[in-house]
């Protein structure tokens, strides 16, 4: 059973502030991702990439077209759904690892990581355990596990970051471009840790500018120049 | 000899006296509810009991006998005065002693004599409203009794509890009455709160200044507000009357000397008087025979 | 799951001032554990809504359909008012923007907390500190301020107080009018973190009325953006903040400061 699957999806935005003047992002965009699989989406910067990964999560809104996401054995249309089917989905069946952190005041690393699996029911203990296996695997210093993100580094964050996107078990996974602050070491346990994502069953769809990551990763790659808009109006 | 044709019968005209007995008869039909009346100008400035004097002037018929106290005194001013006040506009007898009263106005204490049926005690209040210390708003606090939202009578217990350790508030003590309305007993100690309860009398309450009377008629359940782990207590005295050794009653302090020297004896004087006239003698009094 | 509820129904809610209007048109569904943010400049008709929504003002129109306790669905502008004052303190919340709006401000900490308990029948004193104890402890003020009166607080404190002071009965609904507004922005930073907190926690359903973008994207799922006293956009709030259609929302999401 495909786990996402979009169709004829496009997007345009409007500059109200520039007098109305429209965007057009990406037109007819069509593919499917199954269980186990890494598809990348791949392009030149400005191709729309990003933007077909935030509508896949729902961040953005779309002009037209269907995402369709397994959520506990029902495909459900992630374009059209109501705010609290998108919440519940998000919860349950769809993660994402974005390529900023956003920071929460006050709450810890730790904290910032377990969370989605607290949200879950899961026990906060148990959570926090989980947490701190994932942040040690990724060789974050243990004397930040108790500090609120935001003074991190770039690389300590994206890694706090990921961290946070890994510790639920959801069956797709969107990743903004997880490595781009990396170093060599840190790069090779995401690699590891996607390969382990899929060898469970889990669909991914991502970014990777890293060509030596893609390589590694990647199932398909999907050109997202295909999906360019005609020259619109 | 002054005619009395200068007054009408106790002071009040017959048109304000119904408008004031109206207002007693829906008081003490809705007990411990305010009711509103039109407060009249009284010889005397506010603050010396002129809701009483309205409420005892509506009430008093020739065959009356009228007693007045102040803190348990029938000798004060503020007694004296209404008890000439009262002889000379409505001709009536006056006396001391609490058995023999028909009407008792009253200033801060309840006879420690059980009132009987057919007396009623009449409450000089200066303040109705029970709510008021927290809750400022007229509006509001009639609300709060149309709605029986009474948490906020706990809230000034709950202060006097974490500030003092126990209830702290001795006069005025609210209390609640036949389960419905809170009610401000006008500023008695709350050691008179239980004579209060199920008294065979009928108690009349006259705010002069706030134009408001309400009632307690006879046999009605008054209950003072506590909590379950503070429950409502009355004072005690350690010690007995110095003049007639009278217990379990209520005591002024009286300064002796500049030396420090003082007395414990009973607030209210006519019980004083009656219990020394039955040969009882306190630590410093001397029996009554001996001192005549 | 299934048998979930919404709490709240709102449907073409509206308020005029003789002529002028407050607010118009709004319909919307509140659920259980959703927060709400209503945005948009001064005079936009948030507060009009707000103020309408928690029975504080009567709507010109429309109605607002609740949920109560005994699963009942009541219009809240044909609650009889006992009926109202006690929903309002007991499974409503109401957080001011100005603490003294909604503080006792010469009645101690734990009297403020406490008498939402008196209010309920609660007589018990040693229970009622207890509970207050513990809840000034969960909006972080010290157990020894519990008898100190709330004149002598500072404004984050007084804003923790309230909302100790409103959570305690366990209301389903809260509601809050500005929560941070005068508050300084390290302040702001520690009661958001706990409102947020206390609203996962608790699975509070909450409408927040907010000027404050940043407010709105840290507590709210859900957003609705008013302007001239009609909601002109409304959905999730990453995707009204990220993606913004309306020519207004454009101009209010390009308008934060960024540090």
């Amino acid at each position: 059973m495909t786990a996402l699957s979009v169709q004829n999806l496009s997007k345009t935005f409007t500059m109200h502030l520039r007098d109305g003047v429209v965007l057009p992002v990406v037109e007819n965009v069509n593919f499917h991702v199954e269980p186990g699989e890494c598809v990348v989406l791949g392009g030149p910067s400005g191709a729309g990439k990003s933007s077909i990964l935030k509508m896949v999560y729902g961040n953005y809104g779309v002009d037209a077209g269907a995402i369709t996401i397994q959520h506990h054995g029902e495909a459900v249309d992630l374009a059209t759904a109501d705010p609290r089917t998108v919440l519940t989905l998000r919860r349950d069946s769809i993660g994402y690892v974005s390529q900023f952190l956003r920071t929460v005041p006050r709450v810890s690393a730790l904290d910032v990581v377990a969370e989605p699996l607290v949200i879950r029911g899961v026990d906060k203990t148990e959570a926090q355990g989980r947490a701190r296996e994932l942040l040690a695997r990724l060789n974050l210093p243990e004397r930040l596990w108790s500090l609120p993100p935001a003074t991190f580094s770039g690389g300590e964050q994206q890694r706090v970051n990921i961290a946070r996107g890994f510790i639920t078990d959801h069956p797709v996974l969107l990743l903004d471009e997880p490595t781009a602050s990396l170093d060599a070491t840190n790069r090779a346990v995401v690699v590891a840790m996607i390969g382990e994502k899929k060898a469970q069953g889990v669909a991914l769809l991502g970014i990777f500018h890293d060509e030596e990551v893609r390589a590694q990763v990647a199932d398909r790659i999907i050109d997202v120049t295909a999906f360019a808009p005609r020259i619109a109006a | 000899m002054t005619t009395v044709a200068q007054y009408n019968f106790a002071y009040l005209d017959e048109q304000t006296k119904r408008m004031i007995r109206r207002a007693i008869l829906k008081a003490v039909a809705v007990p411990g509810y305010q009711v509103p009346f039109s407060s009249r100008e009284m010889p005397m400035p506010y603050g010396w009991g002129t809701g009483g004097v309205q409420v005892t002037a509506s009430i008093i018929g020739p065959s009356d006998v009228l007693k007045v106290i102040d803190q348990g005194a029938d000798d004060t001013t503020n007694a004296v005065s209404i008890r000439a006040f009262f002889a000379k506009v409505a001709q009536v007898e006056t006396t001391t002693r609490t058995a023999e009263a028909t009407i008792i106005q009253t200033r801060h204490r309840i006879p420690e004599k059980p009132l009987g049926k057919g007396q009623i005690l009449v409450y000089q209040v200066p303040i109705p409203e029970p709510l008021r210390y927290l809750e400022p708003r007229e509006t509001e606090t009639r609300k709060m009794h149309a709605l029986e939202e009474y948490g906020l009578m706990h809230v000034k217990l709950y202060e006097d509890i974490a500030r003092h350790g126990r209830i702290a508030t001795t006069f005025a003590y609210p209390v609640k009455v036949e389960g419905r309305y809170v009610m401000d007993p006008s500023p008695t100690p709350k050691f008179d709160n239980p004579k209060m309860h199920m008294s065979a009398a009928l108690q009349l309450f006259g705010a002069g200044r706030e134009h408001r009377i309400y009632a307690v008629p006879p046999h009605t359940e008054v209950a003072s507000l506590d909590f379950e782990d503070h429950p409502f207590t009355i004072q005690h005295f350690p010690e007995p009357c110095a003049l007639c050794g009278a217990r379990e009653v209520y005591l002024d302090e009286v300064i002796l000397d500049d030396h420090g020297g003082h007395m414990f004896v009973c607030s209210d004087t006519d019980h004083c008087e009656d219990r020394r006239g039955a040969g009882h003698v306190g630590p410093l009094g001397v029996a009554q025979e001996a001192a005549e | 799951m299934t048998a979930e509820q919404p709490l709240l129904r709102v449907s073409n809610l509206a308020k005029y001032y003789g002529s002028r209007l407050g607010c118009a048109d709004v319909s919307f569904e509140l659920w259980p554990g959703e927060v709400l943010a209503i945005v948009g400049e001064s005079g936009s008709g948030k507060t009009t809504l707000l103020n309408a929504l928690s029975a504080t003002l009567e709507p010109s129109a429309g109605e607002t359909l609740y949920r109560m306790r005994d699963g009942q669905w009541r219009n809240i502008y044909d609650l009889s008012e006992a009926e109202r004052r006690f929903l309002v303190r007991t499974d409503w919340g109401f957080v001011h923007q100005n603490p003294a709006d909604g503080l006792r401000m010469t009645v101690s900490a734990g009297a403020n907390v406490g008498e939402r308990l008196m209010a309920v029948g609660d007589r018990h004193y040693g229970n009622i500190r207890a509970t207050a104890l513990d809840w000034l402890g969960r909006v972080e003020i010290a157990a020894d301020r519990i008898d100190d009166q709330p004149r002598s607080f500072s404004g984050g404190m007084r804003q923790r107080l309230q909302i100790a002071r409103n959570l305690v009965t366990g209301p389903r609904l809260v509601f809050m009018d500005e929560p941070t507004g005068g508050l300084d922005v390290s302040v702001q930073a520690r009661l958001l973190d706990l409102l947020r907190g206390l609203v996962g926690e608790l699975g509070l359903a909450a409408i927040v009325v907010t000027h404050d973008l940043a407010v709105a994207r840290l507590l709210s799922h859900r957003m609705m953006v008013m302007k001239n006293g009609h909601v002109i956009e409304s959905g999730l709030t990453d995707r009204v903040l990220d993606d913004p259609r309306e020519p207004y929302t454009q101009l209010l999401v390009s308008s934060i400061l960024q540090v």
